[in-house]
């Protein structure tokens, strides 16, 4: 059982009272975009064994989506992070490295 | 040692062990002289240098396609690499559910093709995979649920595949213990395929495993891929925690690894890995001799012939490698068939496990070639892998002996790229 605490309004709870939104950060390509980049942006998924950067929403809850960092193997939340942001703040980037030395996510780590 | 194309010719001069067939007359030979005279059913050989073909991942899927690129292509020069045991995977995680009812034709094709060779696999292997043609019902409990399976039967019908839609009256006679009547859906039919069923999961990798070693290929456990060796876009072999192995071909076939694996040819997939899990109850007298499968509430269970009873659960909502699932789905599993089977209440569960799971976006496998010449893979099987098992080695053998398969042409990657999609959402059978 997952425990996540929502950025957006405090509340540190079980994972039943969250959904999973899939994987954060994707950098979108829409009109205009090469056939690879918008195949890549629909179908290409990161699916890591360890750190997984993903989309959470409190459904049950404030209702408010945002971001959290985690292990798929370990299932360490790593932290969570507010919605508004493009990569995880220094401090998570730390965390994560004190665990994961050498990781990765797309265009940064 | 001898390498190169033509090994897989039997040599008159050096007659190899054959395994010795299983049969009745074995069994009371053996009897009389105290078990002694049996053969390990399969060899565990040191690594060659070099294959014609090696296959990542020595679970159903993997051996099912060696044992057919021998049978069918007489390609016997080949290694199945498994990092673990040999079937411990998703091959012996799942519940044993066959069926064929899907939607779209490719898959009907496929899976039907897998469906018809299980009813002759334990003669062809000789080695009883029990296959059990006992019947599975999928009921429909909402009206919507309702119309996608009279589509579906429909559907079978121009496919060939032997479905029909029956009765609540007729639910309740093929299965006594069902509740029908609520609380929450009333039973309102079912999607019936009698000529699906169960068989034993393990003695099918074991069966092919057998079969293979038997005609000379190797079976090697224990040997873990650490890289994929290839030069100027072609694969050259493997790099495994138990040395470098050479190989013209290469098949991977890791079900939730695939990613990883892709990851180290250089390339990306479509799929996305979660932990599927399932349970099972304490042993007690035969009560249901077909499989149901209730996916509004979304719970499916069938009796083993140890009598317990076998139940499938869900998926978590997050991508996962950790082989065990989220507690919270076998209480909603759990409610699910109390609400269904009132007499599932009273039982113990003995074991619970979780497997990792490939899904892509159509819930529709991929067999297909890669961007890596030479290499092929063979996954995104989902929630239903087990059913499709010799279906699946039969057309993805051809695939890579022959470099396109009438089973498997519709699976491609490129399927992506194309928009041409096989959604198996509803007929997965696995809420996700």
């Amino acid at each position: 059982m997952l425990i996540l605490t929502c950025p957006v309004c405090g509340v540190t709870a079980e994972e039943t009272e969250f959904h999973g939104g899939g994987e954060a950060h994707l950098k979108r390509f829409g009109p205009g975009s090469s056939e690879g980049d918008f195949h890549d942006y629909l179908f290409s998924k990161e699916n890591p064994k360890g750190v997984h950067l993903e989309r959470w929403r409190h459904n049950n809850g404030c209702g408010k989506w945002f971001h959290a960092a985690r292990d798929t193997v370990t299932l360490e939340v790593y932290g969570t992070y507010p919605a508004q942001t493009s990569e995880p703040p220094q401090d998570i980037k730390d965390a994560i490295s004190a665990k994961r030395p050498g990781w990765t996510w797309r265009d940064f780590s | 040692m001898t390498e190169g194309d033509h090994d897989h010719l039997p040599n008159p001069l050096e007659p190899r062990a054959r395994m010795k067939r299983y049969s009745a007359f074995a069994v009371a030979r053996e009897a009389f002289r105290h078990h002694t005279g049996w053969t390990r059913a399969w060899a565990s050989p040191e690594p060659k240098s070099h294959y014609d073909a090696i296959i990542i991942g020595a679970g159903g899927h993997g051996l099912a396609t060696a044992y057919y690129l021998g049978k069918n292509f007489g390609i016997t020069n080949v290694a199945i690499l498994e990092k673990g045991w040999l079937g411990g995977g998703n091959t012996g995680r799942n519940t044993t559910i066959i069926r064929s009812n899907y939607l779209q034709d490719p898959s009907a094709a496929i899976y039907e093709k897998a469906r018809s060779l299980y009813e002759t696999m334990s003669q062809d292997l000789n080695y009883n995979v029990m296959f059990s043609p006992r019947g599975v019902l999928m009921l429909a409990q909402t009206q919507h649920e309702v119309r996608g399976y009279e589509r579906t039967v429909h559907a079978n019908a121009l496919q060939g595949v032997a479905t029909e839609f029956v009765s609540p009256a007729k639910v309740k006679q093929l299965v006594p213990i069902i509740n029908i009547d609520g609380p929450r859906y009333p039973v309102l039919g079912a999607l019936w395929q009698a000529r699906g069923g169960t068989a034993r999961h393990d003695a099918v990798a074991w069966g092919y495993a057998r079969a293979c070693s038997d005609m000379g290929m190797h079976v090697i456990q224990q040997c873990e891929v650490t890289g994929i060796r290839q030069q100027g876009g072609k694969v050259t072999g493997v790099s495994t925690t138990r040395g470098d192995i050479g190989c013209n071909k290469l098949g991977m076939v890791v079900a939730g690894h695939s990613g990883h694996l892709a990851d180290m040819a250089g390339f990306r997939l479509p799929i996305e890995s979660v932990a599927l899990q399932a349970l099972v109850s304490e042993p007690i007298k035969p009560c249901m001799d077909v499989v149901v499968m209730a996916n509004t509430v979304h719970g499916y269970m069938s009796q083993s012939d140890k009598g317990e009873m076998v139940i499938g659960g869900g998926t978590d909502g997050y991508n996962n490698f950790t082989q065990r699932g989220a507690f919270h789905h076998i209480e909603e599993t759990v409610r699910a068939l109390v609400e269904t089977f009132p007499m599932v209440a009273r039982l113990k569960m003995l074991r619970q496990w979780g497997g990792i799971v490939d899904v892509t976006g159509d819930r529709s496998p991929i067999l297909s070639k890669t961007p890596v010449d030479g290499i092929f893979i063979n996954c995104g099987w989902g929630t239903g892998g087990f059913k499709a098992i010799p279906g699946s080695g039969w057309g993805f053998a051809e695939l890579m002996a022959k470099g396109h398969s009438p089973l498997t042409d519709a699976f491609g990657l490129n399927r992506f790229y194309e928009g041409r999609f096989i959604d198996e959402s509803v007929a997965a059978g696995v809420a996700h």
